[in-house]
């Protein structure tokens, strides 16, 4: 039903005659959240992106077991080897015959997994400074969004380096050395969108009409932060595992025998002379993952933020 | 401007401070001291050393001790290469880095910005798809990917240039080097560009210069090219900074002598006080450089007075 006052509604649908195909009571509500699906879906790059992501995912977390090689075992009949049918090495060995589709898949399984944890407590630190910031405003606010500068105007894989460098090499080490650098983006954006909300006119209404806070807080601010949670989230994830890559790909991340992305892109750079397959599978592995969450980080804002296409 | 000047140069103190005390205070948080490994030497030759290092000072003389110095330049003496200060060491590599990062800047602004003035004016031409396609690879393939992969392409394959190494300045190892980094920045300038001239060349200014009857050469040098230059000044700061990420990434792949080297050396070999000194040494410069974009953004866009 478009509106209470029964007759204004069908004087209205009179006056709009055979224009208006469906009469109004068959018209389903769609929740803003159906829309942006509808709109998500259509994006067939994002969908795409998205499956071929699934199913990376899937291979990484699956394949290791299936495959008939362990990450970590040689096999001595077949060194740096190209890639085969021969004893199922189908990505090619190392110099020392490990398989590098298992190492690859389990590399995947690492940063994946890294990606994971140091964007989920990036994005959680992240709301909870800005929407602190934001909710609380003046000079708190000033002083929270001013160290949010500051580490913004710091170079961050040098202090990444100086961190694994004192700190150690452990993964979880990785995980909270990276998350320090990733978080101020989502902070920012969740301030941001706070301070708008807090002062528009349907958060004002809620008031007036003596809803709590904290049911303001849940039922009107988070709903209304989520969608631009979701957008800066997948945003966070590729950047988050190219930090990984990176420091891995310095030597300075994910130690052997245990691997990643970062490290297995290392080690086919300096044999890549005599067998470029080392480089070439975990490098287009890691690209093809990162693209694919451009692409449903580009879908996801088309769907989610209409007003910014 | 004078003031606005000075109330930008004085911001920039504390985030140096806040860098430098917390490196420090995580440099000295971790157990174990300089002189603890290895040989063990005798208790009087440990406390003339730790003298000489004010080790004996609570840390806040330590501290304040280490800025003094910081202070006069002297960014202390490396751990692990003996003889060597940081200052030694950091002349040797500093030239290195700055003619690679430096020069690629530079040739970068200048490909980027023709680029991206040639696709926005040509928008949807081969041109403009060739443009966006590259900002599109600069800006999702990482830099330690393309770095192996054109040693692979021009120096195993074509054998054109030399995989890596550094023979004093001399241009056949500048080459890859170079064009990685020139490939990473002009993906971005490129990309800012276009965007931001497209938008200019739509703007009412722009339609009545067209109108009153200028060739198109004059409309876009004389009137289009200053405000679409002002976001790309805008982005120089964050470029600066990621190419310091991939100044280390690049010394690293083609094993250059220049700081990004020595920074992953040092922490591959737990040398505290050189990467302390380095991370010091280029948050500085990254600072500074910030501070000045900023300054120069505030000159050349109109609309912001102080």
């Amino acid at each position: 039903m478009l509106f209470r006052n029964r007759p204004r509604q069908d004087r209205l649908v009179a006056a709009l005659g055979d224009t208006l195909q469906t009469s109004p009571a068959d018209i389903a509500g769609r929740s803003p959240w159906m829309d942006a699906r509808v709109r998500f879906l259509r994006n067939k790059a994002a969908v795409f992106s998205l499956a071929l992501l699934t199913l990376i995912t899937v291979c990484c977390i699956a394949g290791p077991w299936l495959l008939p090689h362990a990450f970590d075992a040689a096999d001595w009949d077949a060194m740096s080897l190209p890639p085969t049918f021969k004893n199922a090495h189908f990505f090619g060995t190392d110099e020392s015959g490990r398989d590098l589709l298992v190492r690859s898949l389990v590399g995947g399984r690492v940063s994946l997994l890294v990606g994971f944890l140091a964007t989920l407590s990036a994005v959680t630190l992240g709301i909870v400074w800005g929407a602190t910031a934001g909710f609380i405003g003046g000079r708190v606010d000033a002083f929270m969004m001013r160290i949010v500068d500051m580490m913004y105007a710091v170079p961050y894989l040098l202090i990444a380096i100086l961190m694994v460098t004192i700190l150690g090499r452990a993964f979880y080490l990785v995980v909270i050395t990276i998350t320090v650098f990733s978080w101020m983006d989502m902070a920012r954006v969740v301030r941001g969108q706070t301070l708008s909300l807090r002062s528009r006119e349907f958060i004002e209404a809620a008031r007036a009409l003596g809803v709590p806070t904290r049911r303001i807080i849940f039922q009107h601010i988070v709903p209304n932060l989520l969608g631009i949670v979701v957008i800066y989230t997948t945003v966070t994830v590729p950047t988050v595992i190219l930090v990984e890559s990176v420091l891995s790909f310095l030597g300075l991340g994910i130690q052997e025998p245990m691997t990643s992305w970062g490290v297995l892109i290392h080690d086919g750079a300096s044999v890549m002379e005599v067998s470029s397959w080392m480089l070439l599978f975990p490098a287009g592995l890691l690209s093809l993952t990162l693209y694919c969450f451009n692409y449903i980080g580009d879908g996801l804002r088309d769907a989610l933020d209409p007003k910014e296409r | 401007m004078w003031s606005y000047t000075l109330r930008r140069v004085l911001a920039t103190i504390p985030t140096l401070l806040a860098v430098v005390t917390v490196c420090y205070l995580l440099l000295h948080g971790t157990p174990g001291g300089p002189f603890d490994e290895e040989r063990k030497v005798s208790a009087a030759v440990l406390a003339n050393l730790q003298a000489k290092y004010h080790l004996d000072l609570p840390l806040w003389q330590q501290y304040l001790y280490y800025l003094g110095s910081l202070l006069h330049g002297d960014l202390g003496a490396s751990f692990r290469y003996a003889d060597w200060s940081v200052n030694e060491l950091v002349a040797k590599a500093l030239p290195v880095s700055a003619a690679i990062g430096g020069g690629a800047i530079l040739i970068s602004l200048f490909v980027g910005v023709f680029l991206g003035t040639v696709a926005a004016l040509r928008q949807n031409s081969a041109v403009d798809y060739g443009v966006m396609l590259l900002g599109n690879a600069g800006h999702v393939f990482p830099s330690f990917v393309i770095g192996p992969v054109l040693i692979l392409v021009f120096a195993v394959w074509l054998k054109v240039a030399p995989a890596g190494g550094w023979d004093d300045f001399s241009p056949r190892f500048m080459v890859l080097p170079m064009l990685l980094l020139i490939f990473i920045n002009v993906a971005t300038i490129g990309r800012v560009m276009r965007g931001s001239l497209i938008e200019v060349m739509h703007s009412n200014f722009i339609r009545t210069a067209r109108a009153k009857g200028l060739p198109m050469h004059t409309v876009v040098l004389r009137h289009a090219l200053k405000p679409a230059l002002l976001p790309v000044v805008s982005v120089m700061g964050p470029l600066a900074i990621s190419s310091i990420t991939s100044a280390i990434v690049t010394e690293s792949v083609f094993s250059l002598p220049g700081i990004g080297k020595l920074i992953v050396n040092g922490a591959a070999n737990r040398d505290y006080t050189l990467v302390l000194g380095l991370v010091v040494l280029v948050t500085v410069i990254a600072v500074t450089f910030n501070l000045l974009v900023d300054l120069a953004y505030a000159l050349l866009d109109p609309k912001i007075r102080y």
